[in-house]
């Protein structure tokens, strides 16, 4: 058996084992007869360690045989040959991917062991593990993503799952409006993220990063395209990572993401999912050699954000937002390091900090009562002094800083009131000339759907 | 002209229109259904028969065996191609499920004869390629949502001004279309008339507002039936993408992706669930016109395999509404309705196929959303951004709609609201088809672009025998076929 052929077996296990776990939690849901609590545990210990190892067995090959892009070509998903169109499935193991699939894998399964206790008896445990399912993939199809179609595939299953998770407690009203919030967002990133592979297709012919990036091992890639157009995808790319990651002016939807249950929190808003927008722009870095306007373009929205989460984190009553906010402030600064072409840097920050929130973010629900232990183990408050700020900074300004920080930078009403009202508006506007126009034309009331009563739980037509 | 191995297509026009005189003669309305639930299987095989039948001839059109039609009138009146071939079965297809998911809460008001009736005629339209039969079955098509109105004692005014429209539009075009008239050589008046009764019958802004009324006034599985078909687009096809100019296509691509983007939009403002059904389905049905106007194979292969995915997917998203209606009435989207915990597989179903028509990954939509933007990104650039835009729209509008359906509230029941034996039936099917469309994409894009490959070879005016010459993508490139038209280059490949 060849080396080629080695990678390829493994390569395989490690893409595969997310997939066979959503079809091994998936299917039996659908035919109604799920599987027990100990068993769906199981098998996502087996998926997750299985992927793990395959992962850790290309980079300890890769590095024994001073390997640095390995590619797992699957073929082609659709082709239409005469047309010279095909969606090609490649996956490529490099300095980039395979640390944060290792990443994904060793997250995932951490938080997956803690899901199995802390949801034990829930309603919603089969659910939360299938959409953990959905999101390993995700992520692990993201990671490894050789083409910008499969990268954009990838991108989808994270935002969905991320999205139905917020709403996991869907018996209440708050986390179901936060997660379609979420959603929206996430939405507006992926039509900024397909419309930029759109325009690299249309502009260089091709969607495999090899032909976009260069050839040369990550991150050594030169842009295949000259810097106006550098700049046009940059932009997009930067629109649909601030979205993924929860930079400005999206930041709102990070508080309304620690809706869901803590495990998915700290793995997905906490630590993958938030740095799934850098990990892009790393994947994309090449582009922003080319272009310094976009370089820049990238440092002042990683600023502009560190300054926004800093601010905000400070101010926050709860510690699951509070650590949001201090992920999207260390998000900023590796967001800046990208822009400055420290990438490297950016790669081990980014894996560092993923870890540490995770923990963090596990840790917060017993936070609280050693908090209380430890106050009563010593008889008094736990306080601390005025801080450097609260002693050089005036009264006046530090209640502005402190409205603003705890406004979020009044990010999310600019959004309402400048893009959601106005559109709501119309549409409103639109649907009133309808219903003249039908009454106009029909000679009188038509709409039976008017006087739908606005909660109905009786059977319509029964006798 | 190959001929099948048996009368498939007669047998699907048959069946279903024998089983409307039976079942409307039936007083018991629990023994109607299951006799409708019959004969709609029996057709759905016929028509799945004549699709594997077709398949296994390697031609890109075919007509029946003994076909008694032609031993009479010495005309091929039903004859099957590349583009009508999967349309027969996803049709029939259509009423099996929605006749198989009518529950007896809805079989007093649900009119199976009629049902049947408007199955036979449908059935009948995508068999025959005659454009003055095609315009006689359009018409006919009209009469069954009429009946039903009357029947409701609902207003019928606003429905037979645009249908009166319709037919006139119709009539009028083909009456002015003359013998020696194609692509190059264009009849403008005609294909004026025929475009303005196509887009009538899509509903294409501002001539949609007949649908969301039909959908007020007749039963949800009557409208689902009337539009979810998309004989509009099957008319553009049939009768004017043979004789219109790319110009004229052109400009009424534009209007349909202002449809698409302007009923995603209305989508997300409306209060009741059937309305926004309603506009969902206008929404994906404009995005299909917009890949057939524009006349390039990659975006006509596009829009033919969003055609199919949108019909299964959305008849999975209008059933599964369907049914959540007939256990709890009318559904308002002013507020949380929290039915996952009592139906969580038809829950699953929704969000599923409401994913599926917005071309989520690893659906069956997926693929044909790609190529359809692929397509028009090679046309203008600007287009792509539109139809990037109405399916964002769509996708938020679509998991708003079932957080408001199935979530955000406990829905305390005094009894059991699980799935029926039918309804999971139904479910699992829908669900095969769209995972399995969606995983493993490639035989039904293959088929499109060769159905696509034939109305492009028409277009510019190539007349294909079916026993001598090559498939007209073996024989010709697609691209040079749109090459001998004058029509843009084939798009940069992935």
């Amino acid at each position: 058996m060849t080396l080629d052929n080695i990678f390829q077996i493994l390569g395989v296990i490690v893409v595969a084992s997310p997939a066979a776990l959503l079809a091994l939690l998936g299917l039996p849901m659908l035919v109604s007869r799920p599987i027990s609590e100990a068993m769906q545990s199981n098998l996502t210990k087996v998926a997750v360690l299985a992927g793990l190892f395959s992962a850790l067995a290309i980079l300890g090959l890769m590095l024994a045989f001073d390997s640095r892009h390995v590619v797992i070509e699957l073929g082609n998903w659709v082709e239409i040959h005469q047309e010279d169109f095909h969606f090609h499935l490649k996956f490529v193991f490099d300095r980039l991917s395979v640390p944060f699939a290792i990443l994904s894998f060793v997250l995932c399964g951490t938080v997956g062991a803690f899901a199995s206790v802390y949801l034990h008896r829930e309603a919603g445990y089969r659910r939360f593990f299938l959409l953990y399912a959905l999101f390993l993939l995700g992520m692990i199809v993201s990671s490894l993503a050789g083409t910008i179609e499969t990268l954009f595939l990838g991108w989808e299953l994270v935002g969905l799952s991320s999205a139905l998770l917020i709403a996991y407690f869907h018996e209440r009203p708050g986390p179901v409006r936060n997660g379609h919030r979420v959603w929206t967002v996430y939405r507006f990133a992926d039509a900024a993220f397909l419309i930029a592979a759109l325009t690299l297709h249309h502009l260089t012919g091709a969607g495999d990063f090899d032909g976009l990036m260069g050839t040369g091992p990550w991150p050594e890639g030169v842009a295949a395209t000259d810097s106006w157009h550098a700049l046009i995808v940059g932009l997009l790319l930067l629109v649909a990572a601030a979205g993924k990651s929860g930079m400005v002016p999206f930041s709102g939807w990070l508080p309304r993401a620690m809706e869901g249950p803590t495990p998915s929190s700290a793995v997905f808003y906490g630590a993958l999912s938030v740095h799934l927008g850098t990990y892009l722009l790393l994947r994309v870095s090449p582009l922003l050699e080319a272009s310094w306007a976009l370089s820049g373009a990238v440092i002042l929205l990683g600023l502009v954000s560190a300054v926004m989460g800093t601010l905000a984190s400070r101010v926050q009553n709860d510690v699951k937002n509070a650590l949001a906010f201090a992920s999207l402030t260390q998000v900023g600064i590796i967001t800046v390091e990208i822009g400055c072409g420290l990438r490297y840097i950016a790669l081990i920050h980014m894996i560092g900090h993923a870890c540490l929130r995770t923990l963090q973010l596990l840790r917060a629900p017993s936070l609280l009562k050693d908090y209380q232990s430890l106050e009563n183990a010593i008889g008094e408050r736990l306080s601390t002094g005025p801080t450097f700020w609260e002693r050089k900074v005036p009264e006046a300004q530090r209640s502005w800083l402190y409205r603003f920080s705890l406004e979020r930078g009044y990010l999310d009403g600019f959004l309402n009131e400048y893009i959601v009202r106005p559109f709501v508006r119309l549409f409103r506007w639109c649907d009133q000339q309808e219903r003249r126009w039908t009454r106009f034309a029909g000679g009188g009331e038509h709409r039976e759907s008017d006087h739908v009563a606005v909660y109905g739980d009786s059977l319509e037509d029964v006798v | 002209m190959p001929e099948m191995h048996l009368p498939w297509l007669e047998l699907s026009v048959l069946i279903p229109l024998l089983g409307a005189l039976w079942v409307g003669c039936l007083k018991n309305r629990d023994v109607a259904r299951t006799h409708a639930i019959i004969a709609c299987a029996l057709t759905f095989l016929c028509a799945a028969g004549e699709w594997i039948d077709f398949n296994s001839l390697h031609t890109f059109e075919a007509h029946d065996h003994w076909d008694v039609l032609d031993a009479v009138f010495h005309k091929d009146v039903f004859v099957v191609d590349e583009l009508s071939a999967p349309l027969l079965p996803l049709g029939a297809m259509l009423y099996l499920m929605t006749v198989l998911t009518t529950l007896r809460t809805k079989v007093n008001r649900f009119s199976f004869g009629w049902t049947l009736f408007s199955e036979a005629v449908l059935l009948a339209t995508l068999s025959c390629r005659d454009p003055w039969l095609i315009i006689t079955l359009l018409t006919i098509a009209t009469i069954p949502p009429w009946v039903e109105m009357r029947v409701r004692r609902q207003a019928t005014r606003f429905y037979c001004l645009h249908m009166g429209a319709f037919i006139v539009f119709l009539v009028a075009g083909q009456a002015l279309v003359p013998e020696d008239a194609s692509a190059l050589n264009p009849p403008v008046i005609a294909g004026c008339l025929l475009t303005a009764a196509a887009l009538l019958r899509s509903g294409v802004t501002p001539l949609h507002c007949w649908i969301t009324d039909l959908f007020e006034k007749v039963t949800f599985g009557t409208a689902l039936l009337f539009v979810t078909p998309m004989t509009g687009a099957y008319a553009v096809i049939r009768l004017v993408l043979p004789i219109a100019p790319d110009w004229a296509l052109q400009s009424i691509g534009v209007v349909s992706l202002f449809t698409a983007v302007y009923a995603a939009g209305m989508a997300l403002v409306q209060h009741e669930a059937r309305r926004f059904f309603c506009y969902v389905f206008l929404s994906h049905s404009s995005l299909v016109l917009v890949g057939l106007e524009m006349a390039t194979p990659i975006g006509l292969t596009g829009a033919l395999c969003v055609w199919l995915s949108v019909g299964i997917s959305l008849l999975g998203f209008g059933l599964t509404l369907r049914s959540v209606e007939a256990r709890t009435g009318r559904l308002s989207l002013n507020t949380f309705h929290g039915m996952y915990e009592h139906t969580p597989i038809l829950a699953g179903l929704f969000l599923l196929t409401g994913l599926a028509s917005i071309g989520f990954p690893g659906t069956v939509g997926f693929i044909g959303t790609e190529l359809l933007v692929e397509g028009a990104v090679g046309v203008y650039p600007l287009v792509g951004l539109a139809v990037v835009l109405a399916a964002m729209l769509n996708g938020v509008a679509v998991v708003l709609a079932y957080f408001r359906v199935f979530t955000g509230t406990r829905h305390s029941a005094s009894i059991s609201m699980n799935c029926r034996l039918s309804e999971r039936v139904t479910i699992l099917i829908l669900t095969a088809l769209i995972l399995g469309g969606g995983l493993y994409p490639q035989p039904g894009v293959s088929s499109r672009y060769h159905a696509a490959a034939v109305l492009m070879a028409h277009r510019a005016g190539k007349e294909l025998d079916p026993e001598t010459e090559k498939h007209p993508y073996e024989a010709v490139s697609v691209g040079e076929a749109s090459a001998n038209e004058g029509s843009t280059e084939a798009p940069a490949g992935h």
